[in-house]
């Protein structure tokens, strides 16, 4: 056996049997699937599982595989098995993805599946800043071509892809005629985690620390907002976890989003004489049992 | 592997689907559509089904569960749950990413 790769990445032993081989394909579809985890490093998983599943679930491929490596589908001196298409097991999440056989395979010859346009789909992470600004951003594919002798390889495409304003998360967008064989290229929009802002659907969340006097007495607080600070209104009493919505300043688009500061109220790290005395003047001014629901 | 020369591309975005548009996207069929709609997994913006539009938030789950349910076997019911399942866990992210910006900052 010249590579180990495949068995590495489906996590079994070279004499693995095919239901082994099938249950650690499941098992790790589940936890690596783009879906359910999000993130390259799951989803890099997922293909070479994908991948490794492919060559090791047909006895021919993996007797193939065994014995000639990563270049088991390439041309040797003696007779190997055919490769055949390599479209049809659907792990990943591009290309493979909008085979109309698979779609046969799984759901009959509906209407959708004679129909369907070999379109092609991708997924690019962008971070809400691209959204708001519209910037350009690189997106490498893998575009499925026929070489001379009839084999699909796989060529890698770079692009410089323009995010419109306003994408949000599981947006879609079209690139026309940019997909393999002239049909059109779809790319789905996902969101990098943000340092300071919470993205659901076009609204943002951000917490917003004050101080207990600001809570206690309302008033005008800087708040952080994708596109520049802007003052805030604090109204009196404000509480813990309270939500402020500033309407329109989420993700732009025809319907913007909105922006919502979540109030967390934080007390000084130390405090001087004259706070605590004002403190002080404060317990004793106030009759105020935030324990009283316990029973104390 | 080749390379091609990096281009400069503008893209539409895709606004409401309608049904066959739909199923043209996902690549399957009017049936497995009705069947996702009465499983709840989408919901189109209009009641009558020859009228029905499907916003980008459903086309989104849509597609979801068309992966879903060919990388992981799953039927309709099952992805049903898988997706609710999923989205109250990603709920319970954004919230716990609020507590932990409020304890650790």
């Amino acid at each position: 056996m010249t590579d180990k790769t495949h068995y590495e990445a489906l996590q079994v032993a070279t004499d693995a049997s095919a239901d082994d081989i099938k249950r650690a394909y499941r098992k790790m579809a589940r936890k690596y699937h783009p879906d359910i985890t999000p993130g390259p490093k799951a989803e890099a998983t997922f293909k070479a599982a994908g991948a490794a599943y492919d060559v090791l679930r047909d006895p021919e491929k993996r007797a193939a595989y065994d014995k000639y490596g990563a270049d088991w589908d390439q041309p040797h001196p003696e007779p190997k098995p055919q490769s055949g298409s390599r479209w049809d097991s659907g792990f990943a999440f591009e290309d493979r993805d909008v085979d109309p056989q698979m779609f046969r395979d799984f759901f009959g010859q509906g209407q959708g599946a004679r129909s369907m346009q070999p379109d092609q789909h991708a997924r690019i992470e962008i971070s809400l800043e691209d959204s708001i600004e519209g910037r350009s951003l690189p997106l490498s594919m893998q575009m499925p071509q026929l070489d001379k002798s009839g084999r699909v390889t796989m060529t890698r495409r770079d692009i410089s892809l323009r995010i419109p304003k306003g994408a949000m998360p599981g947006q879609q967008l079209r690139l026309q005629g940019q997909g393999a064989r002239g049909g059109d290229l779809f790319v789905e929009i996902a969101f990098k985690p943000h340092p300071i802002y919470q993205v659901e659907g076009r609204d943002l969340y951000v917490v917003l620390p004050v101080t207990p006097w600001e809570a206690a007495l309302g008033g005008k607080v800087k708040m952080p907002t994708p596109t520049g600070a802007v003052d805030l209104n604090i109204p009196k009493n404000a509480g813990q976890d309270q939500k402020l919505r500033l309407r329109g300043r989420g993700l732009p688009g025809v319907a913007k989003g909105d922006l919502y500061a979540v109030i967390r109220i934080v007390n000084p790290p130390k405090l001087s004489e004259k706070a605590r005395e004002l403190y002080q003047n404060l317990a004793h001014e106030h009759t105020f049992n935030p324990r009283s629901k316990l029973g104390v | 592997m080749k390379k091609t020369k990096m281009t400069a591309l503008s893209a539409d975005m895709i606004e409401n689907l309608t049904l066959t548009q739909l199923t043209v996207f996902c690549g399957t069929n009017t049936d497995w559509v009705i069947a996702l709609v009465d499983h709840g997994v989408v919901a189109p913006i209009s009641q009558a089904v020859p009228e029905w539009q499907f916003s980008p938030a459903h086309i989104a789950r849509a597609r979801k569960a068309s992966r879903l349910m060919r990388d992981l076997g799953l039927n309709i019911a099952g992805v049903a749950l898988v997706l609710d399942l999923i989205e109250e866990r990603d709920a319970l992210a954004r919230r716990l990413a609020i507590l932990d910006a409020q304890i650790y900052a």
